[in-house]
């Protein structure tokens, strides 16, 4: 600890000591007790304590008088706790009595403090921190804390609940490792008393007919199998499996979300030999009995594992496609369904629950959808994979959800009657969807698919919410479309499909909804993105409104509606598929597209859109737009000029962003230290050259101001831009004093002068030398350390901490003074 | 209590509610979708219409071939339209005390029964309801020449029926006879829509109609009201349960917007009031956003000033929201807004100024919605040709390609997007739940998902018990019976009673009075001296009041058996035997060949011949019960 701090504890720690002193506020006993912590952790504690002998003060001060705030106590403990981590400490501690007195049976524990929750927490929290060597866990015997922490498990706060329970596992993994560094054969022999203690009282709870202590035993299980890997952990499983698989028999099922968590706990510990000993028999009774919505997350986590037997595999995944096959039984026109896993049908379990109530129906549905949708994806998962009836599911959910479907059985009108109209279900059947495209499947499935994107997409019932999912979907499925052999267009039904949906993106152009027309272009901007340079997408989309409508929604109401026109327009026009030019009721297609977003650029009110105009330039810019081509130096001082005036940090970065692609494509790329030095494609531009163009756009100007603006990720980028240029200009540049050079000098003013706030103008003719010089003289190295680190870095010390803690106590010593 | 139903079409209602002494006609709704067998009525002569080929039968037969005519494939009656009437002949109509009006799509049939059933009642609506009624069937007024237009009614049976309507107020509470309150709640559906309740001191009926829990321009839908009653009467519901108005609404605005970025015209088949402010106030907010600022709104009806007027000054019938800007410098809807920027303009006919104004592309609203007569039969004529032009149909109450057959073959494209703002199937079921009537009564039709879609068992009321449904001319007999009724005591009768109480709280009295009932209230009157002389006078008093007996004092209590058979004994009786019976006890006295019958509500003593014994047996009986 440095000597400022030293110098202040001990006035912090007698204002912490004086109830009277009220605390600023919580997060800086939260800060001080980090802040020692991670002393505690370069230095040794007994030093520290007896260099600062302040803190045991508090300590014993906190011990005698009971008047302290809860807040302070709760610290205090913790504080104990984490000075007696190291064992010469606890020892140093437990001369005094100090520890015996805070955690012992005489202390906080039976003053009226501890019915608050905070110090009942710090008291288990500093138990924990302290639990750390054979001393401590004698300690946790002796001083009868176990049985407490035993009992505060069914503590009303959770929190205090929560930590009782990581203490005990911590506990119970201590005592086990202390056993077996003491005696060498733990399997025969007797297990720690301790150890004992904690797991016949797990063993009473997994017996008790109350539901929370059941709980309780269940949450100690599963963190320690989550956390302790050793092998007694496979003996102690072998001793309460039987247990644990007896809940299973008892009617209802006692807590089973945490006896899934149990099973799904052991089935992960690698601790487990080969066998799990009857672990799978455990889950495959529970997979049998639990109902499905519970059964859900046991069977995906099964199905998670790399060695899970394969009989319980397809028992898990059984479970999971339950629900799914139960839909497609009640709306299959002709009975059986080819494909499923034998036996999945046939469960009067999820029917019920299915058409038990819509809340029920629903859950299901969303749970067992988002389920199969992680599973999908992992190299583990059920092989053969039933693409083609999870597909078939996926389809008859969404027509059933739009009230589509034509159910034969009275089951399936039932199910039509909850489903219809149900958002929730139709989200998650629309990303499930989408999931499904990585597969491939038959032609008549994939018609069947667009036919029902098509129907979400053209109802004026979905809602923006599920429309915006039906463009994600639609496009996935177009993007993983098998195409001909040979040529790179789309596959017929995809072409059909998009021939039909430019009417239907059309109209939503035009809806009234801005997230609809914003989805809509967002879409569009895609579409075109990938497709853009096919002939038949041309055609189709050039056949349309929709490149008049794009352009048209650049003066949208709506911000972000702009912003995705802007998007979508800069990405038409690079493929050269906007609106034919010469059409009179758009006076804006004359002026060209570069004008209506410069004008955007200038003049709208929103961020946004104006984010989004750099961004198509930045992109245009790099793909070599035709229009910014004709005259890329105007393009560039224009945009630059324009965006060093914008309001909007992020529109300034894109600026810089744009300033950086000119660059390399004046200069080449930055040299990468790890790569070998490829031959540049093209060659660069001689750099003296270079930077008289860049002196004439006024790019220097535009990044040193940037360099010292007010909003750090601004600045950054800056430092990042004039470091690229600095390095890629070091090769030509005569090693000149900066002061020589007319023109540096007054640049260094004016560069001291921004810094210090004040206007002014860097010399309009600023010469390449002086450029130079001034890129050499300015510290931007130094300047991208002091920015890499966050804003409060000054602030964060720990003696800013203890001065601000003081502080707010010596303001308040200042106010009594005032008040004589 | 019976309901006779006169009309069959569920959102056009037309029932007789017989209540208590009083009969009640709840709406008066006018089936007129029979016009769409009609030709429609141009303006101007149509050669297209006029030279269509008469039809005649498969034998060659043509003596119909004047009257029925043939417009692609199908046969129109070349007149003016005739309407389906409701039921005249299931009640006697005279007999009907009044009719309550629910909204003014639902008074059309009123002169009939006003003018020609010898009804001599009143009829109750809101202000609203009768002002914007008085317009709606003005389309028929122009289209058709005043000597034709009897078959459907004259203006002076219209002005006879109006002049009978008495104007009441929500929640206003309105006697009938002293039998029953009827009270007009707000529903929400349109300006002065209306509920109603009809209530006596211990029954409630509700009648719902045309109700919207949509926030749109009208006051919200009063629900609480409608708690606890014993039938609920529910009728017009959404007539397309499919579609979302909200979707709708996009729908509308995005067709009609590319439409006309396209050069096309736009026509809406629309009634002059009612979703068209709502589509003007969506309009208002969209045209400047999809760039159609420049293009005309032309509003054409006979009526359309008068209507776009009534809106702005009926500010107690607005939502909370509208109703707050009555204080402002501003009018409650927008399209006062649009007139103002000159947005939106209205004209009475398409004849005069605005053959002057209009310019193209543009987008009309006018009438009628089932295309056979009215402005819009022009336009239909007009823009029909060209695939550039859009109708989109706005109105629910007809099936869109039956309004467009005659107009077959049409290159104009159509679009339906039915925006109908009255209960969905979801919001009844919240509702019922809401308020939990014992019974509910409905259209058959709502007790059935659509014949289009019978998998559909979501759009059909779910409710326990199970809905009663009615259909035309069929009269239903309400499930529940009056049980109570309230009487009112003289103050000097209840001066008289001498309340005894029999358990803690609960007094009784033994009552004699004369009951008097006039006007459908009870009176308890003290009655009268008992007749001290026979002769002359016995006769009237025999006549005027019943006589009076001596009372006999009444018995309360029960009788515990074990206490009863210790008694017995106590009393010198013997070998009892105690049985115990489905209603209660027999005790028998074997020697006495007795029998004792203990029952909850009645207690007999069988002995034979020896009345001493019975005697002495039922005071030992009475000893356990009060007399009062």
């Amino acid at each position: 600890m440095d000597l400022e701090c030293s110098q202040l504890l001990p006035a912090l720690c007698a204002a912490l000591a004086d109830p009277r002193q009220p605390l600023a506020d919580d997060t800086c006993l939260e800060k001080l007790l980090d802040w020692l912590k991670n002393v505690t952790e370069i230095e040794s504690s007994l030093l520290l304590l007896q260099e600062n002998p302040a803190l045991v003060e508090l300590l014993s001060h906190v011990l005698k008088s009971q008047d302290v705030s809860p807040r302070v106590l709760s610290f205090s403990l913790r504080l104990a706790g984490t000075f007696a981590a190291q064992e010469d400490c606890f020892l140093y501690l437990q001369q005094g009595e100090l520890l015996l007195g805070l955690f012992g049976e005489g202390g906080p524990l039976c003053w009226a403090a501890w019915s608050v929750p905070t110090v009942r927490s710090g008291w288990i929290q500093g138990l924990r921190s302290l639990a750390q060597h054979p001393s401590a866990l004698h300690f946790l015997v002796d001083s009868g804390a176990v049985d407490t922490v035993l009992s505060l498990q069914g503590d009303p706060s959770l929190f205090v609940a929560s930590a009782a329970t990581q203490l005990l596992v911590h506990t119970l993994a201590l005592s086990m490792q202390d056993g077996a560094m003491g005696c060498s054969g733990l399997w025969g022999g007797v297990w720690p008393a301790c150890a004992q203690k904690i797991v016949g009282h797990v063993e009473e709870f997994l017996q008790s007919t109350a539901a929370p202590q059941v709980t309780q035993a269940l949450n100690v299980l599963t963190s320690t199998f989550g956390r302790c890997h050793s092998p007694w952990t496979e003996v102690l499983w072998g001793q309460l499996c039987p247990l644990v698989a007896h809940l299973l028999e008892r009617d209802p099922i006692p807590s089973v979300h945490s006896l899934v968590d149990l099973l799904l706990s052991v089935a992960r510990s690698p601790a487990l030999g080969s066998s799990h000993g009857g672990l799978w028999e455990v889950v495959a009774q529970a997979l049998r009995c639990l109902s499905p919505m519970q059964a859900g997350p046991l069977a995906l986590g099964m199905l998670k594992l790399p060695h899970c037997p394969q009989a319980l595999r397809t028992q898990a995944f059984r479970v999971l496609l339950q629900p799914l096959a139960c839909v497609v039984k009640a709306n299959a026109q002709v009975p059986g369904s080819p494909g499923w896993l034998a036996g999945v049908e046939d469960s009067s379990l999820t029917v019920d629950l299915l058409l038990s109530s819509k809340s029920a129906c629903v859950g299901i549905l969303c749970q067992t959808l988002a389920q199969l949708e992680e599973l999908q994806p992992l190299p583990q998962r059920p092989a053969p994979w039933p693409q083609e009836p999870l597909l078939g599911a996926a389809v008859t959910i969404l027509q059933l959800c739009h009230g589509a479907a034509t159910p034969s059985s009275s089951g399936g009108g039932r199910l039509c009657a909850t489903l219809a109209g149900c958002v929730r279900v139709q989200r998650a059947a629309l990303d499930f969807l989408g999931t499904l495209s990585q597969e491939t499947c038959s032609q008549e499935l994939e018609q069947q698919v667009f036919a029902v994107l098509s129907e979400y997409l053209g109802s004026p019932d979905s809602s923006p919410m599920v429309l915006k999912k039906a463009f994600q979907t639609t496009l996935r499925w177009l993007l993983s479309s098998p195409r001909t052999p040979g040529c790179p267009d789309l596959g017929p039904h995809p072409l059909l499909f998009l021939r039909e949906l430019f009417p239907v993106l059309q109209k939503r152009l035009c809806s009234p909804g801005w997230e609809v027309r914003d989805s809509a272009l967002e879409f569009l901007t895609q579409l075109s993105r990938h497709w853009g340079g096919q002939a038949d997408f041309r055609q189709v989309l050039l056949a349309s409104e929709v490149p008049t409508l794009t352009q048209q929604l650049l003066q949208d109401p709506e911000s972000y509606v702009r912003a995705s026109a802007v998007a979508a327009a800069g990405q038409l026009s690079s493929r050269g598929l906007q609106d034919a030019p010469n059409s009179p009721e758009h006076p804006q297609t004359q002026q060209g597209l570069l004008g209506e977003l410069l004008r955007i650029l200038s003049t709208d009110s929103e961020g946004f859109p104006r984010r989004a105009v750099v961004q198509v330039f930045t992109e245009w810019l790099r793909d070599g737009h035709a229009d910014v081509a004709r005259d890329t130096e105007w393009f560039v001082a224009t945009v630059l000029q324009v965006v060093s005036r914008d309001l909007d940090w992020e529109v300034r970065v894109q600026g810089l962003e744009l300033a950086q692609v000119f660059l390399v494509q004046r200069l080449g790329r930055p040299c990468c230290p790890y790569t070998v030095d490829l031959p540049e494609a093209v060659s660069a531009t001689p750099v003296p050259e270079v930077l008289q163009t860049l002196c004439r756009l006024q790019l220097f100007d535009f990044a040193f101001r940037a360099l010292l603006d007010c909003d750090r990720p601004v600045a950054q980028k800056a430092c990042d831009l004039l470091l690229f240029l600095r390095d890629k200009t070091t090769v030509c540049s005569d090693p000149q004093e900066a002061g020589d050079i007319p023109g540096s000098a007054s640049g260094q003013i004016t560069l001291q002068r921004w810094q210090d706030g004040e206007q002014g103008q860097l010399p309009g003719d600023l010469q390449p030398e002086a450029v130079l010089a001034l890129l050499r003289s300015t510290d931007l190295e130094g300047l991208q350390a002091r920015l890499s680190q966050s804003s409060d870095h000054v602030e964060k010390s720990p003696q800013s901490l203890l001065q601000d803690m003081l502080a707010t106590v010596g303001v308040l010593g200042e106010n009594e003074a005032d008040c004589y | 209590m019976k309901l006779y139903c006169l009309s069959g079409h569920p959102t056009l209602p037309c029932n007789v509610l017989k209540f208590k002494s009083t009969t009640i006609m709840l709406d008066c709704g006018l089936d007129v979708t029979s016009t769409l067998n009609f030709l429609p009525l141009p303006l101007v002569q149509s050669p297209r219409l006029s030279n269509l080929p008469g039809w005649s039968l498969k034998d060659g037969n043509a003596f119909l071939d004047k009257e029925l005519k043939e417009c692609s494939g199908h046969v129109f009656v070349d007149s003016v339209p005739e309407f389906c009437l409701p039921e005249t002949e299931l009640i006697d109509l005279s007999t009907v005390d009044v009719i309550l009006i629910s909204n003014y799509h639902c008074m059309m049939a009123l002169p009939y029964i006003t003018e020609h059933t010898g009804f001599t009642g009143t009829v109750y609506a809101t202000e609203p309801t009768v002002q914007i009624g008085r317009l709606l069937p003005s389309p028929l007024k122009d289209a058709v020449e005043v000597s034709t237009w009897r078959r459907c009614y004259t203006m002076q049976e219209v002005n006879s029926a109006l002049s009978k309507i008495q104007l009441v107020g929500y929640s206003q509470k309105i006697e009938l006879f002293g039998a029953v309150q009827v009270t007009p709640l707000s529903s929400g559906y349109a300006l002065g829509s209306s509920n109603w309740i009809i209530q006596s001191h211990y029954e409630k009926v509700s009648y719902v109609s045309g109700s919207s829990l949509l926030t749109t321009h009208p006051q919200p839908m009063d629900q609480a009201s409608l708690k606890n009653s014993d039938v609920l009467i529910l009728t017009g519901l959404t007539q397309i349960p499919t579609a979302n108005p909200d979707g709708m609404v996009g729908e509308f605005c995005s067709n009609l917007a590319l439409t006309v970025r396209n050069g096309g015209n736009v026509l809406v088949p629309c009634y002059p009031s009612g979703v068209i402010y709502d589509l003007l106030e969506c309009l208002y907010q969209y045209i400047d956003s999809a760039g159609l600022s420049t293009v005309p709104f032309y509003f054409i009806s006979p009526v359309a000033n008068s209507s776009l007027e009534f809106s702005q000054i009926f500010a107690e019938w607005l939502c909370h929201n509208k109703q707050s800007k009555v204080y402002l410098p501003e009018p409650p809807f927008p399209h006062a807004e649009l007139i103002q920027t000159n947005k939106l303009k209205h004209y009475p006919s398409i004849h005069g100024d605005f053959s002057n104004d209009f310019r193209q592309p543009c987008v009309v609203f006018t009438g009628h919605p089932s295309l056979r007569f009215g402005d819009v039969v022009h336009f239909m004529e007009l823009w029909g040709k060209s695939s550039l032009n859009t109708v989109i149909f706005t109105e629910p109450d007809f099936s869109y390609l039956e309004a467009l057959a005659p107009y077959q073959p049409l290159a104009m494209k159509c679009i339906y997007c039915p925006i109908d703002t009255r209960l969905n199937f979801i919001q009844v079921s919240k509702l019922l739940k809401e308020v939990q009537p014992l019974h509910v009564v409905c259209p058959e039709q709502y007790t059935q998902p659509p014949p289009a879609q019978s998998h559909r068992m979501d759009l059909m009321i779910d409710c326990q018990p199970p809905a009663m449904s009615y259909r035309r001319a069929e009269v239903l007999a309400l499930p529940f019976k009056r049980r109570y009724e309230k009487i009112e005591i003289m103050p000097e009768l209840a001066d008289s009673l001498v309340p005894m109480e029999i358990k803690p709280g609960i007094s009784l009295a033994t009552v004699s009075a004369v009951l008097h009932t006039k006007d459908n209230k009870h009176v308890l009157q003290p009655p009268p001296r008992p007749a001290q002389a026979a002769g002359k006078k016995r006769k009237r008093v025999s006549e005027d009041v019943p006589d009076c007996k001596v009372l006999k004092p009444l018995l309360s209590g029960s009788i515990p058996v074990e206490q009863f058979v210790q008694t017995l004994e106590k009393h010198g009786f013997s070998d009892i035997k105690v049985e115990d019976t489905a209603k209660g006890h027999i005790v028998l006295l074997q020697e006495a060949e007795t029998l004792i019958q203990l029952e909850e509500d009645s207690t007999h003593i069988i002995c034979d011949h020896d009345e001493l014994l019975r005697v002495r047996l039922r005071d030992l009986v009475l000893k356990f019960l009060q007399k009062f």
